[in-house]
């Protein structure tokens, strides 16, 4: 009686396999990259705004710092979208008759709230606190990035709890010292690891991984 | 231990589930699919987990950032404010502080500063930010159920007062509650003023006529009488709940467990007698307790009396009931003449008031333990006679315009006075001001919605007379109206002026300042929450001796007792979903009230728990629930008010029956008379415990005073924790902070205020009747009652019992998810977007303090309530686990504060909810790795021990063990010394 295989079927065995394996494990890579992909987080997505605020221009060219529009930056877990009025504190002077700022005076004379568009929108499961992040020597950029070159706001992190933990168990690698928080075109020095386990003992930063440092 | 003491049948709450009407849901729960199988849930939960899963690749919604226009300078965004303001409670002001997150309040604390609650709160104050909130509530202005403006009202109003003011305002009646603000008193003055021959009812359903009239029978006028707990070595309560209600308890309480810690090296303790009805907040907590007829308490304070050789009072023969207590009972009253004090129930007729007083004289405990006031009180009068000469005037065609503000006559009068539709007809003009449209709302012509108290401006005195000002933390809802607006509109002098111009000015006024003096006066009133220096001034008085005669002779035969229900009061917290589930004290009931009475009264008349029975008392009938209380008086039947409601929200109306249909002038209180008659059906009753007794375990230990001080470890005697390293797992190691609590059993009251408080923190669900009758209810935190000894006359030991948070977390090893973990400061933390929901934690807690979501309990769609919720929390949904985080949202706001600033957290500077609520501070919270924190001095104590430590699971909320101070020379010494191992 023949042999019902050939010699062959071995070779088709080990490829379907072989091939399974890497298919699936493929599919799984590939649903891990998509969702971590700025389609999903919608990163690098400039969205769009009632008012076209432009970051570059006040930041970048202005030189306005962080903290002149969002004030609780330092003291709140929140840091804070400026009211109308902080807008109109310059443009009553400045660009008083813009078209394009004529939603703010609307907004001002009217008594009603510009409705911005969240650009960096954590789940309301996560409790992040803006206050303590900076007190401690973490950087504006360092999670909204080069706010001061982007003409409309968009997010450059995946903001997933991997890049949190990231930081969260290696705070040396990225925090700076506090006078340059909200310095935007920081770089950190060749040395950012010495200077980092200095400023991690210095600042008494922690690394606080447990669930309900963020969750609860 | 006896084991006899399993008493109430507990199976019966399980047998005889029932599909229940829509009533028992609550609208803060979505409508369950009801009944449930498990198949169609298992459908479900798939289907969930489908979407879920499909969900979860998806990005998410864009969503809106809304700034101020023009941000106010007070506020930073996400963080929160705190206000003082005061709630008043049956014209009493309860002083807190209300945090308000942007412009909402979310969460009710008590004001550290005042002199009466130094920061505690009870139950109806931590649920009354719920009330507020309630989207039950009356919403507008109306006349004869249309729509009108407040313009309309007002000139109706004011031209039916116009209309008599030649007359003196004969023919006008205003109907109130108990009055102590000093605003609505001075415009009421004015207002009598102006029409001298208006009458101003007061009607309080729970009221204190008794207590008044005994003070007058006593002292020859009306006083109130205060009780310095804080001074008592010795106090015997006659039917009265001296720390569990009324406008002094949460003084009383305080200053009750301060005498009462034996932490420190304090080896003293005072001791409480309690002869009762039936079981209160104070019985339980008692050294001892005598079950007694309402109707023989005044025998008792007479016999009492007679053994002190009391001025009038002859030597009584005492009852056999109690014979054997008044001798050893009058022998340490007298070893304790200033540092004791008796003190009697609002509920008891006047004399045996007069007696107490007679025997506070006769022992110099008056000016020592037992201090007289002026009244705080407005205008104390007999309510009752008020009441009654208004329904009888009513009767007679007398009244022209009644206004009633802020009560419910026809819903809780007293049955004879027939307050009903035809007495309301007589009436030509009827005005209700209210916080719902109630019985009383649907036959007066006009109702008004009522402001919220935190809506309000305006001002009450505390139980000690001291003046807190009223402040709103929001605009009115619904634009709801004060008392002061509707007789404001009654004055000829009103120029519309708003109530917080009028309280304003009324204080202007009374204080005669001027300008910028007294704005400083006005701004430190406002922030501090009260005015100092307005206490009720004490008085000297001579007490007058006893009429023995008007003492009631004490009958034979079966009582009734009226009692203000320990969770929705006289009926005006009926409509709160959080005091509807309280599991009430001692009963542990929820959205019932019920016909509580003893074990052996129910074997007597062939009835046990959850029968139906019908009440027949003076030929009026009502339907009630049999509900078998052990401590209950023999042939003594209590019955709560508040429930029955006809007209008041989705929550109260329909639940339970109201025992004001059975109530009458006679006897408000109590009375000889009443016949029990089964029905043969059942009614099923939500319990929230169905475990009486401890079973031989040493859950709550406990030991008297005398072997606390020989074996001052005797918590430990018999149950020992396993060593440390019996465990498989790693060891946990705590290097910063270790978050640990400490629950004193020897002062908690069972007064249930941790558990409203962590309700409101926490934002957790109201689950309806039904889900609880099937154990789903989910506070986080419970408080256990468990009885030992006689069913007839047992020990109570409550036991708020929160998550443990143990070392050795049973929970934490099971989870299939991780989402449940340890954290480095040793909380087991619980991470609700990880829950899958196997519910295999809550399977392995021995502690049985996990909740799980069965169904989608939080209401997602009232936007009212989405303005309740805490922002710093969670709102879990269905399919997900929850449990106390020891307020975890709390500990990391303090944490992130002390490392801004470079230190550590300080002892005290966190307070769970419980803790901060709890009139006694059984409860504390702390680092227990700092050896200096009190929580680690506490943990240190000998009383300390974990609750089922023998598991080895470590847990890091432990109990001080309960300690009784018997009177070896009392006839029950031996059973209530008995220590509990």
């Amino acid at each position: 009686m023949a042999q019902t295989f050939r010699r062959s079927a071995n070779t088709v065995f080990i490829v379907t396999l072989v091939g399974l394996v890497l298919i699936v494990g493929g599919l799984i890579g590939l649903a891990y990259a998509l969702q971590s992909s700025p389609y999903v987080t919608r990163a690098f997505e400039a969205r769009a705004q009632p008012i076209q605020f432009s970051h570059e221009r006040h930041v970048g060219g202005n030189g306005i710092d962080c903290r002149y529009c969002h004030t609780s930056v330092e003291t709140s877990s929140f840091a804070g979208i400026p009211p109308t009025k902080t807008c109109m504190n310059c443009h009553s002077q400045i660009f008083a008759d813009s078209p394009f700022l004529e939603l703010v005076r609307a907004s001002f004379r009217d008594d009603r709230s510009i409705q911005w568009t969240r650009v960096h929108d954590l789940p309301d499961f996560v409790y992040f606190n803006h206050s303590i992040h900076v007190n401690k020597g973490i950087g504006c950029a360092t999670c909204h990035g080069r706010v001061d070159l982007m003409p409309l706001t968009y997010q450059v992190q995946t903001l997933q709890m991997s890049w949190c933990l990231n930081c969260h168990r290696h705070p040396e690698w990225y925090v700076r010292p506090r006078e340059a928080v909200y310095q935007m075109d920081y770089r950190p020095p060749a040395d950012q690891l010495a200077l980092g386990r200095k400023l991690v003992a210095e600042y008494g930063i922690q690394s606080l991984t447990s669930c309900s440092t963020c969750h609860r | 231990m006896a084991d006899e003491a399993k008493i109430v049948d507990v199976t019966a709450v399980r047998a005889r589930l029932q599909a229940a009407g829509g009533r028992e849901f609550p609208q803060c729960a979505a409508e369950l699919l009801d009944p449930v199988s498990r198949r169609t849930f298992a459908k479900l939960m798939g289907a969930s987990l489908a979407l879920a899963g499909i969900t979860a690749c998806t990005r998410q919604p864009a969503e809106k950032i809304v700034p101020y226009v023009r941000q106010p300078e007070e506020i930073v965004l996400g963080k929160p404010l705190y206000y003082a303001t005061a709630m008043p409670v049956a014209g009493y002001a309860v002083p807190l502080l209300v945090e308000s997150h942007e412009g909402r309040p979310t969460k009710i604390e008590g004001n550290p500063g005042h002199p009466v609650t130094r920061g505690s709160t009870d139950v109806f104050s931590q649920a009354s930010i719920l009330g507020l909130y309630d989207p039950d509530r009356s919403r507008t202005l109306t006349y004869r159920g249309e729509i009108r403006p407040w313009r309309a009202f007002r000139s109706e109003l004011r031209a039916a007062v116009d209309l008599t003011r030649a007359r003196g305002g004969d023919g006008i009646r205003l109907l109130t509650g108990s009055v102590t603000s000093t605003t609505l008193a001075s415009q009421l003055q004015h207002l009598q003023a102006e029409l001298p021959r208006l009458v101003w009812h007061q009607w309080e359903p729970a009221g204190r006529d008794q207590a008044r009239a005994g003070a007058r029978l006593a002292f020859g006028e009306y006083l109130d009488v205060q009780y310095r707990l804080d001074q008592a070595e010795l106090i015997v309560s006659l039917d009265a709940d001296l720390l569990g209600s009324g406008p002094l308890s949460l003084r009383c309480a305080r200053e009750f467990a301060e005498k009462r810690r034996v932490t420190g090296g304090r080896r003293e303790m005072n001791r409480l007698y309690v002869i009762e009805p039936t079981p209160s907040a104070t019985g339980s907590i008692a050294d001892h307790r005598l079950p007694l007829q309402a109707g023989s308490i005044g025998q008792f304070a007479l016999a009492l009396a007679g053994a002190l050789g009391v001025p009038g009072a002859p030597p009584t023969p005492a009852s056999r009931d109690f014979a054997a207590w008044i001798e050893p009972l009058a022998r340490d009253l007298q070893r304790h003449r200033g540092t004791g004090l008796v003190a009697v129930g609002d509920d008891q007729p006047a004399a045996v008031h007069a007696v107490a007083h007679a025997i506070n004289q006769a022992l110099d405990n008056i000016g020592r333990t037992v201090v007289c006031t002026e009244p705080v009180e407005a205008r104390p009068i007999d309510q009752l006679s008020s009441l009654r000469e208004l329904a009888s005037d009513m009767e007679a065609g007398k009244v022209d315009a009644l206004v009633v503000i802020d009560s419910n006559p026809l819903y809780t009068a007293p049955a004879d006075l027939a307050f009903d539709e035809r007495l309301m007809s007589k009436v030509r003009l009827r005005v209700h001001l209210g916080l719902y449209h109630d019985e009383t709302a649907a036959f007066c012509h006009w109702h008004v919605p009522a402001a919220h108290y935190l809506e309000s401006w305006g001002d009450a005195r505390a139980a000690d007379g001291t003046v807190s000002l009223i402040q709103p933390l929001i605009a009115p809802l619904y634009s709801g109206r004060t008392a002061h607006d509707v007789i404001g509109s009654m004055l000829s002098a009103d120029s519309g002026q708003s109530s917080h111009d009028i309280v304003r000015a009324y204080w202007q006024q009374r204080t005669n300042l001027k300008g910028a003096e007294f704005e400083a006066f006005w701004r430190k009133a406002l922030h501090d929450g009260m005015v100092a220096g307005t206490e009720a001034p004490v008085k000297a008085v001579a007490v007058r001796a006893v009429d023995a005669s008007s003492i009631p002779r004490g009958g034979r035969g079966r009582e009734i007792l009226f009692r203000a229900d320990p969770s929705v009061f006289d009926g005006r917290f009926a409509n709160n979903g959080w005091l509807q589930e309280l599991p009430k004290p001692n009963t542990k009931l929820t959205w019932d009230n019920a016909a509580l009475m003893g074990p052996s009264t129910a074997a007597r008349l062939g009835v046990k728990a959850q029968d139906l029975v019908e009440l027949a008392y003076r030929g009026r009938r009502v339907k009630a629930p049999v509900w078998v209380l052990p401590g209950q008086a023999p042939d003594s039947i209590t019955v709560h008010l508040g429930y029955g409601r006809t007209r008041a929200g989705h929550l109260a109306t329909g639940a339970g029956f109201s025992a004001y249909a059975i109530r009458t002038s006679q006897a408000l209180g109590s009375d000889y008379g009443v016949e029990v008659r089964a029905t043969g059906e059942s009614y099923l009753l939500a319990t929230a415990q169905n475990q009486q007794t401890m079973e031989g375990r040493a859950i709550v230990r406990s030991a008297s005073l005398e072997e606390f001080r020989s074996k001052p470890d005797f918590a430990h005697h018999e149950v020992k924790a396993p060593a440390r390293s019996l465990t498989l797992y790693p060891e946990h190691l705590y290097p910063g902070y270790a978050w640990g609590m400490a629950i004193d059993l020897n002062t908690c009251i069972g007064c249930n205020a941790c558990i409203v408080a962590c309700q409101a923190e926490n934002n957790i669900a109201v689950v309806g009747k039904v889900e609880v009758s099937r154990g789903r209810k989910m506070h986080w935190l419970r408080v256990d009652r468990y009885y030992t000894g006689d069913p007839e006359r047992p020990t109570a030991y409550n036991q708020p019992v929160p998550c443990m948070q143990c070392e050795n977390a049973p929970c934490e090893i099971v989870c299939p998810v991780g989402a449940t973990s340890h954290s480095s400061e040793g909380l087991n933390d619980m991470v609700y977007n990880r829950c899958v929901g196997t519910r295999y934690c809550s399977n392995n807690c021995p502690y049985k303090v996990r909740r799980f979501n069965f169904f989608l309990y939080q209401d997602w769609e009232t936007p009212t309530l989405k303005m309740l919720r805490n922002p710093d929390v969670t709102v879990r949904s269905r399919g997900v686990m929850e449990k106390c985080t020891y307020c975890v949202q709390r500990i990391n706001a303090a944490k992130i504060e002390a490392e801004k600033q470079g230190r550590p957290v300080r002892d005290g500077e966190i307070a769970t909810a419980c803790e901060a609520a709890c009139p006694t501070q059984a409860i504390v919270f702390g680092n227990i790795n700092d050896p200096g924190s009190r929580v680690a001095k506490l943990k240190a104590e000998p009383l300390n021990y974990g609750l089922l430590e023998d598991l080895n699971t470590r847990p890091r909320t432990t109990y001080l063990a309960a300690v009784r101070n018997p009177n070896p020379e009392m006839p029950d010494a031996a059973s209530s010394h008995e220590a509990e191992r």
